[in-house]
């Protein structure tokens, strides 16, 4: 199966069933691609004995943890072939991943991200306020997860501002002018959730009190990148929604969840406030006694796979995320699939997520 | 200025070239026609051409070539 094929059918259309037969196909695939290319995967592989063969469902494919790609060099295409380097986001001091990208994965990254972000925006693009400062994109040789994010949503900008200068301070003018030109049109926001709430929320507040207000009660914003400070300040989900609500009238927010490793990949939180996992991958999640699948509603390790790794074998991954699958197929927002909730990083585990890591500088 | 002259002059603002290397220019071919890069040569044609594309086209736009292709489809009516 080629990844045309699964690009070519409605992200959330296909039940548990009609899934596990795609993904089983395409990851014993994708393994087999990697045993092939890449010599230090194929070493593990065969370090523990395992004969692909024998795979029946994708949840008996062996994931690799996400550090290892701080340890390793692992890709499986030849380095004249490698058109991008994409980098973790880490706290300093912190190793980072090194993730490299062919042609092919790249742009099946960006085919994947606009199908599964289509279905929760409607495919026309959008006036964009990208809730960040411009410096994060610049350094071009070496992408950042956080100009990766930034530059994966801006496809669906028509025209588009950053809200925030280099000194991380919200462009007021730029802001008014911005709104005043795309007056009653839907407007997109994307940015790190705690960038929003230390850069952007609060100095909507601070400007209120001066009399200066934003409506942005036709905006939908989306964010992601890690809540742990935000927790830290006692900020739930519900009030953050709440007080954004209250700050500008923004109504519609979406939450989301992925990472740099399997970038495109990402899992959107609904209406329902469910993060959703589309046709293009699953989450897994793992007890940490023995590796074992937990049951619906029991927490564990988090795995992910994704159909789209061609160049590096990072097809299948362990997490340090902790989560825990809610339901299947039965979402309200009638989307099919997986849905589930992330309930933080595992103890021990370090800081990641573009949102957390800025974090730590407060 | 013609279509052509608009499109050349896109691309060669944009990724600080010269005319002669536009025939057969492909998508990372170039240090500046990267992702980055990709963006702000879509956003200069959307304002030249007072065009707005649709995200699959932007991901199909891999080539000098392509890109009049698509320009000149019906949505955008722009032939080059």
């Amino acid at each position: 199966m080629n990844f045309e094929e699964i690009l070519n059918i409605n992200p959330y259309c296909l039940n548990l069933e009609e899934k596990e037969k795609l993904l089983t196909e395409r990851l014993v695939e994708l393994t087999k691609l990697h045993q092939e290319k890449c010599i230090e995967y194929n070493n593990i592989l065969k370090s523990i004995d395992f004969d692909v063969e024998k795979v029946k469902s994708y949840k008996d494919l062996p994931f690799l943890p996400v550090r290892l790609f701080k340890e390793l060099e692992l890709k499986s295409v030849p380095n004249e072939e490698v058109v991008k380097t994409m980098t973790s986001s880490g706290t300093t001091g912190q190793a980072v991943s090194k993730i490299y990208l062919d042609r092919t994965t790249s742009s099946n990254q960006q085919k994947t991200m606009v199908k599964i972000v289509s279905d929760f925006t409607g495919s026309s693009r959008m006036p964009m306020i990208i809730i960040d400062c411009p410096s994060v994109v610049k350094n071009r040789a070496m992408f950042s997860a956080r100009g990766a994010g930034i530059l994966g949503f801006s496809i669906f900008g028509a025209k588009k501002i950053y809200a925030l200068d280099d000194d991380m301070k919200l462009d007021v003018e730029g802001m008014k002018e911005f709104l005043d030109k795309f007056q009653g049109q839907q407007i997109l926001l994307f940015g790190f959730t705690f960038m929003i709430w230390q850069h952007f929320y609060k100095e909507l507040l601070r400007l209120k009190e001066e009399g200066i207000t934003f409506d942005l009660s036709k905006g939908i914003l989306i964010h992601g990148g890690g809540w742990k400070k935000l927790i830290s300040e006692a900020v739930s989900h519900d009030e953050f929604h709440q007080r954004l609500k209250v700050a500008c009238g923004l109504e519609h927010i979406h939450d989301y969840y992925g990472m740099v490793e399997q970038t495109g990949c990402i899992y959107m939180e609904c209406e329902c406030g469910h993060l959703h996992a589309s046709n293009f991958s699953d989450v897994i999640i793992r007890r940490p006694i023995d590796f074992s699948e937990a049951d619906l509603g029991e927490p564990g390790i988090i795995q992910v796979v994704s159909t789209i790794p061609e160049s590096y074998p990072g097809h299948s991954l362990l997490t340090e995320d902790e989560g825990v699958i809610e339901g299947v197929d039965d979402c309200p927002c009638g989307r099919k699939g997986k849905y589930f909730k992330i309930n933080g990083r595992l103890k021990n585990a370090e800081i990641r997520g573009c949102s957390d890591t800025y974090a730590t500088k407060f | 200025m013609t279509n052509l002259e608009k499109y050349n002059q896109a691309f060669m603002e944009t990724f600080e070239i010269t005319e002669d290397k536009l025939v057969g220019l492909k998508y990372q071919d170039i240090e500046a026609w990267d992702s980055v890069g990709h963006m702000s040569l879509i956003a200069k044609l959307e304002e030249v051409f007072d065009i707005m594309m649709d995200t699959d086209d932007i991901i199909d736009f891999n080539s000098y070539e392509k890109g009049k292709e698509l320009l000149a489809k019906a949505d955008y009516g722009v032939k080059i």
